[in-house]
């Protein structure tokens, strides 16, 4: 799956917060149209790491470039090439389907007659419903809503943080579907996860806790590394470990 | 700067603000119901205002003039006093607001032709409810000349002014109208509401998630920031003519002013405020805290800006916090420029004060935005 480009170099990335270190001197690189899973309890450093990497935070040390772009002096082109879903519904609940991807549109500098608006409801199962209310849609709706404003403007990388969190079975596996879809042709996808079902079919994980990266690989490198088991005995063994 | 993006903002304000009618009718029927509220509540009550004469002359003529005034409801008599100390101390001390002097030689004057002077001394420190007394007191006079000089013609005799009353306002002699209060209710609703919506629309996009998603796209927090106050100058601008042009027919508040320099001054006032809420959004983290922070400020500007109680009687420390607040130059400009016609060649330092604030606390509120999206 994995094209030899590398579209995320993170070298020695650290966060501290005072006293405190959030995100450990962290190594890894992933390549053009890979879903790579970031796991680990909560606490782990996940959404620190996620944070620096969406150019939302400085790094205190080590360095991390997204697609070409340095986290820690450029973040206002990172912001440009990637796309973040938050993993609580981050849309205006009160603004229709339409009115939210135009809105985003004109946030990312698309035209309102690029086509990407009519795109996006396409890729995303969104046909027929651009004049209802986001917040009256089912939760998969709008997880495909949230996901169609990350990608309307074509970001390289897409970070997804718990987006299947409370969504039903049918609709976790449609939203699946289209990740795969748009991997495929090249956009890479960062997820966190709590569901280890999700996260077995990843192309590559890395496993944190306590701001240290313990494994990083494919799925099955990642078992090997810890000994076997599944990667639900992993996540339980490690949070085990926490308390 | 990237236009697109602040006008993407920009409009999904105006959207969200028309789906919320609650905040819609906040924006505009409140500021109606409170100008309603205060001048009305200031025209009632000024009624019977305790006042004691002091009559020199001791005549029919006397006692009908004495009798004319508290006939218009504005004076109930409180005994007599037998000096003009006497008097003076009376209202010094509180006992009644005004005093009725009438000279040794009134009924002498009346009956001779010649012009005869009364005076009425008013207790103006609460410049509302002295000014319809005072308002009182002229047209008896006016009303009584009218009737003596018609009463002279008949006779053949000259047209003349027959009684002079001089009103002598104490303690406030630049007589502040009760059309003063319709101009300062425009500062006080524009600044309490504008303050309030701003910080919670700010807050609001944190509670429910939408500020995160938001921070990740290429939008600059100045953007953000900007793309939140723009459609609220609107906003403003409709709400303070909608105040002007009702006080104006309701309670016949003269426009003596310069209009575009007044729209100029309400421009800067608008940008100061919704920066000063903006301000107040970055310190809490739910909308309850914001508004308990918001109260805060309210109160202050009630209370110490000049709307309520004029800044020249009060203590230097309140006078301090007063200078603080972007409402006491307001205060000063709309009531200069409505109330007496005066424009920005006088008015400047309050301009300038307003620019300064609208600077300062844009600036602060960006920046405390972006730390506390860290």
């Amino acid at each position: 799956m994995s094209d030899a480009a590398p579209v995320i170099e993170v070298q020695g990335l650290t966060k501290r917060f005072g006293k405190f270190t959030a995100v450990d001197d962290v190594s890894f690189t992933i390549h053009r149209g890979e879903i790579f899973g970031i796991l680990g309890p909560n606490g782990s450093g996940k959404t620190t790491t996620i944070r620096m990497l969406c150019g939302l935070m400085t790094p205190s040390a080590g360095r991390a470039s997204v697609a070409g772009a340095d986290v820690g002096t450029q973040p206002d082109q990172v912001k440009a090439r990637i796309g973040y879903m938050s993993q609580a519904f981050g849309l205006y609940r009160d603004l229709t389907v339409d009115e939210n991807l135009e809105f985003y549109a004109g946030v990312y500098g698309l035209g309102r007659d690029s086509g990407r608006i009519a795109w996006a409801k396409q890729a995303m199962r969104l046909g027929e419903i651009g004049d209802r209310l986001a917040g009256v849609m089912s939760g998969g709706q709008k997880q495909r809503l949230a996901l169609a404003s990350a990608m309307m403007h074509e970001p390289q990388v897409v970070f997804l943080d718990e987006p299947t969190a409370g969504v039903d079975p049918a609709a976790r596996r449609m939203f699946w579907e289209i990740i795969r879809e748009r991997a495929a042709e090249g956009t890479t996808m960062i997820v966190t996860t709590h569901y280890m079902d999700e996260a077995e079919r990843f192309d590559r994980l890395a496993f944190l806790t306590r701001g240290h990266l313990k494994a990083v690989g494919t799925p099955t490198e990642v078992k090997q590394a810890f000994g076997g088991g599944t990667l639900e005995d992993i996540f339980v063994s490690l949070q085990d470990a926490e308390a | 700067m990237n236009l697109s993006r602040l006008r993407s903002m920009i409009r999904k304000e105006f959207v969200q603000m028309r789906r919320d009618p609650a905040t819609l009718r906040l924006v505009l029927i409140v500021p109606v119901i409170q100008l309603l509220t205060f001048g009305y509540a200031i025209r009632t009550d000024v009624r019977n205002l305790p006042t004691t004469v002091f009559d020199q002359s001791h005549t029919q003529e006397s006692r009908a003039f004495v009798q004319r005034l508290t006939a218009t409801g504005n004076f109930v008599q409180r005994g007599e006093v037998r000096s003009y100390a006497e008097a003076l101390r009376q209202i010094d001390e509180g006992h009644v607001r005004a005093a009725v002097v009438i000279p040794a030689d009134y009924a002498q004057n009346l009956k001779r032709g010649r012009t005869a002077p009364v005076q009425v001394l008013v207790d103006a420190s609460d410049p509302s409810a002295s000014q319809s007394a005072i308002g009182a007191a002229q047209l008896v006079g006016q009303r009584l000349n009218l009737e003596i000089v018609q009463s002279r013609v008949g006779a053949a005799t000259t047209i003349g002014q027959a009684i002079d009353v001089r009103v002598r306002p104490l303690y406030n002699p630049a007589l502040k109208s009760s059309v003063f209060i319709v101009p300062g209710i425009i500062g006080m609703i524009l600044s309490n509401i504008l303050i309030i919506i701003t910080a919670l629309t700010v807050v609001r996009e944190r509670e429910t998630g939408t500020l995160e998603q938001l921070i990740v796209t290429p939008l600059a927090k100045w953007e953000i920031m900007l793309g939140k106050i723009v459609p609220y100058v609107f906003v403003g601008y409709i709400q303070m003519t909608t105040v002007l042009v009702a006080g104006h027919f309701v309670f016949g508040v003269p426009i003596r002013g310069p209009l575009l320099a007044l729209y100029g001054a309400t421009f800067l006032f608008i940008v100061a405020n919704l920066g000063l809420g903006l301000f107040i959004s970055t310190l809490g983290r739910t909308q309850a805290a914001v508004s308990q922070t918001a109260m805060l400020f309210l109160l202050p500007n009630v209370l110490l800006s000049g709307f309520m109680f004029p800044r020249e009687a009060m203590p230097a420390p309140a006078q301090w916090v007063g200078a603080l607040l972007p409402l006491t130059y307001y205060l000063q400009l709309i009531r200069g420029i409505v109330l007496k016609g005066v424009g920005l060649t006088e008015l400047w330092p309050q301009m300038l004060a307003l620019a300064v604030f609208a600077v300062l606390f844009f600036w602060f509120a960006t920046r405390r935005f972006s730390k506390t999206l860290e």
